[in-house]
């Protein structure tokens, strides 16, 4: 098991012939994902030819979706058209719509968000690297990469990995697979104040994975999504958690990069998110460096 | 983004959210004719910078107050006179102050009573919200942690937006009553529209005042705007005034890159936002001080390295320099040859440590050892930020 997705899971891409699609999308199709469609608006019949691979177009998710049973899909499309994109996957009944687009505005994400209440389909993201559930071949080939996130870092094995931000969570599974840890599934929720998925959400559904054994939580400062799945796992987790803080030395009132990266209102700081995780029984890697480290001293 | 208080007048005209007349100077002769067609009795000029604290600055030439009150056209020129190409400094501008080259001319008016009044993105619900408060002209997160039964908070839904009922019930909360609560309606729909249309993340209007005769208006307001909607807000995008803010802020977006400068020697220049902030902490932890947040993206080019390096150096406190790449999918012998390529064209002469993780990252390593440059190479983490926390000590 792993959560979300596992080897068989069958995505298609949105926004697949684009420069930035189509590069990530070959990347999957050589970690062995299985890549079935992808859509492209007036590019329906044509193939996305990568080696051996025929990957068909579809205009439409719903076509995509109903010819080749695709059930989740990946978002690669501008800011301009993200927002309609998710929505489309909504409307298409997918399972999960992962939205790799960085830079979707606030107002368009609101009005998702909200007209997905009552959806059955997730969303992961926006502004985020993806997912990855490894495989068990050679540089954990086979599995389902979803998203940017370089697959030959991680490892199969039973620690469940959630965080923000992408280049930090490589970091952290890199240690990790480095160290001999493998990963049951790696989540990168995103950096966005509005996102579809929570620490939250990830960790109740860790929590309630066999095959994962222990948590690691990588979160930053702003806002307090890490304080509330914090709160939840004093009460309710089953299973060790390992966590990080990005952004200690970040100054007040100034967006990091990430737009939901920032200390205002004296809300936020690393200090007290920190703080609040240890309270609930979070073991708190000191430095980046050690947040493999961490969470392998919670095993023994 | 910030916006000067001019421009946040020039948003209320545009509409229709009563506020005192106003006008732009950028000589003592406009501020003269701005105070002569605005007339009336009473007026005030402003120096138009984006810092707080103004009436209480002194500029450098000696002359007290960035805010004054003025009883003549005459008066008004003389005052423009005196701020008009000065730099002030307040609280919030740091010793070195902010150049004064435009000032507000406006109708000053008698406040009978302040209040305060925010739309703003809040996180939790994920919904626009208004928070008021009776408490108007104070720092409201004071008043937030002292009084938190003075404050107000209505959520707007997220596709009917903000509803006249919700507007009658704020006013009533805040005792606006009889014609003032139908100016307090008209007010806050048309802040709304104007917070809506414009792609807005905050404006905080405070104070929002009744005048001694009986009329409601927004005095001064704070704006933060979307950055990911500027794409479309050209007419947003055209407010910004890349004078008030830190040049060397402003050349790294030019190249795509998120530079934030601070006070520290330690330069970084990192891939990923998550992992650049991570990076800071690190050479904080060991000793050292960040000088600079900066992500170069997750596909960072040659040129965006190169960019990276020039800006880096631009800082005169930098006396070394962290890169820490995670290639992920990016070919760390590209981002190699880039560091190369950078540093020789800037002739770097101070110690450069470089972390490269990821993608090919055997042949990057070998191309940063057989170039000419000392570059210290790292392994992980821990071990890149002791190496440029020692190497700056040293």
């Amino acid at each position: 098991m792993s959560i979300l997705v596992d080897s068989n899971t069958r995505i298609l891409v949105q926004g697949i012939t684009g420069d930035f699609g189509s590069r990530h999308a070959r990347a999957s199709l050589d970690y062995g994902t299985q890549l079935v469609a992808g859509v492209t608006p007036g590019k329906g019949g044509q193939s996305f030819d990568h080696g051996s691979f025929r990957v068909p177009v579809y205009d439409t998710v719903a076509e995509a979706a109903r010819e080749t049973g695709a059930t989740v899909s990946v978002i690669f499309v501008p800011p301009p058209f993200a927002a309609d994109a998710i929505l489309e996957g909504v409307d298409a009944g997918l399972d999960l719509v992962v939205a790799i687009t960085e830079g979707i505005p606030v107002n368009d994400m609101i009005k998702v968000k909200a007209a997905m209440a009552h959806s059955k389909t997730r969303l992961i993201g926006p502004n985020c690297p993806g997912l990855v559930t490894p495989g068990t071949g050679e540089k954990s080939h086979g599995g389902c990469r979803i998203g940017i996130a370089p697959g030959y870092i991680h490892q199969r094995g039973t620690i469940g990995v959630v965080s923000r931000s992408g280049t930090l969570t490589y970091e952290a599974v890199w240690q990790l697979t480095t160290a001999g840890y493998g990963q049951s599934t790696c989540v990168g929720i995103g950096g966005d104040p509005v996102n579809g998925t929570s620490h939250l959400d990830v960790l109740k559904m860790f929590n309630d994975d066999p095959e994962t054994e222990a948590i690691i939580m990588i979160g930053e400062i702003g806002g307090d999504a890490e304080e509330t799945a914090a709160l939840w796992a004093k009460d309710h987790c089953k299973k060790p958690i390992a966590g990080f803080i990005a952004g200690a030395t970040a100054p007040p009132g100034r967006r990091m990069g990430h737009a939901g990266a920032i200390i205002s209102g004296g809300q936020g700081t690393a200090q007290a998110k920190k703080q609040t995780l240890r309270e609930c029984g979070i073991a708190v890697a000191e430095t980046p460096a050690e947040i493999g480290a961490t969470l392998i001293s919670l095993l023994k | 983004m910030n916006i000067h208080e001019y421009q946040a007048k020039e948003l209320f005209d545009q509409f229709g959210v009563a506020t005192p007349a106003g006008k732009v100077a950028h000589t003592p002769e406009e501020a003269r004719q701005a105070a002569e067609a605005i007339g009336g009795a009473g007026l005030v000029v402003k120096a138009q910078i984006h810092a707080g604290g103004r009436g209480k600055g002194t500029f450098k030439n000696g002359f007290k107050g960035g805010v004054h009150l003025v009883a003549t056209a005459d008066e008004a020129a003389d005052i423009a006179g005196k701020m008009l190409g000065q730099v002030l400094v307040t609280h919030q501008t740091g010793e070195e102050g902010k150049l004064v080259s435009k000032v507000l001319i406006a109708s000053s008016v008698d406040i009978a009573k302040e209040y305060y009044f925010a739309i703003l993105f809040d996180r939790a619900t994920s919904r626009h919200a208004i928070i008021a408060s009776t408490e108007g002209g104070m720092n409201i997160e004071e008043v937030a942690e002292k009084t938190p039964e003075k404050i107000i908070r209505e959520l707007i839904h997220p596709t009917l937006g903000l509803q006249p009922y919700q507007c009658r019930k704020i006013a009533a909360m805040l005792d606006l009553r009889g014609a003032l609560l139908n100016q307090a309606v008209k007010l806050f729909l048309a802040l709304y529209k104007l917070y809506i249309e414009r792609d807005c993340s905050l404006v905080e209007v405070n104070p929002l005042a009744v005048t001694t005769d009986g009329k409601l208006v927004a005095l001064d307001a704070k704006f933060n705007f979307d950055d990911s909607a500027l794409y479309r807000q050209k007419e947003v995008a055209a407010l910004r005034d890349t004078s008030e803010e830190d040049s060397r802020e402003v050349a790294a977006s030019e190249f795509g890159l998120n530079y934030i400068g601070l006070d520290g020697n330690i330069a970084c220049l990192v891939n990923g936002a998550g992992l650049a902030m991570s990076t800071m902490d690190i050479i904080k932890f060991y000793g050292g001080d960040p000088a600079n947040f900066l992500d170069v993206g997750g596909g960072a080019t040659k040129d965006q390295v190169s960019a990276a390096f020039k800006i880096i150096l631009g800082d005169p406190n930098v006396k070394g320099i962290l890169v820490n790449i995670f290639g992920g999918i990016m070919d760390c012998d590209v981002i190699a040859h880039g560091i190369i390529a950078a540093a020789e064209e800037t002739g770097l002469s101070i110690p450069l440590v470089v972390r490269l993780e990821g993608n090919n990252v055997d042949a990057g390593k070998k191309t940063l050892a057989d170039s000419t440059l000392s570059i210290i190479s790292a392994e992980g983490l821990a071990d890149a930020a002791q190496k440029i926390v020692a190497a700056v000590a040293a």
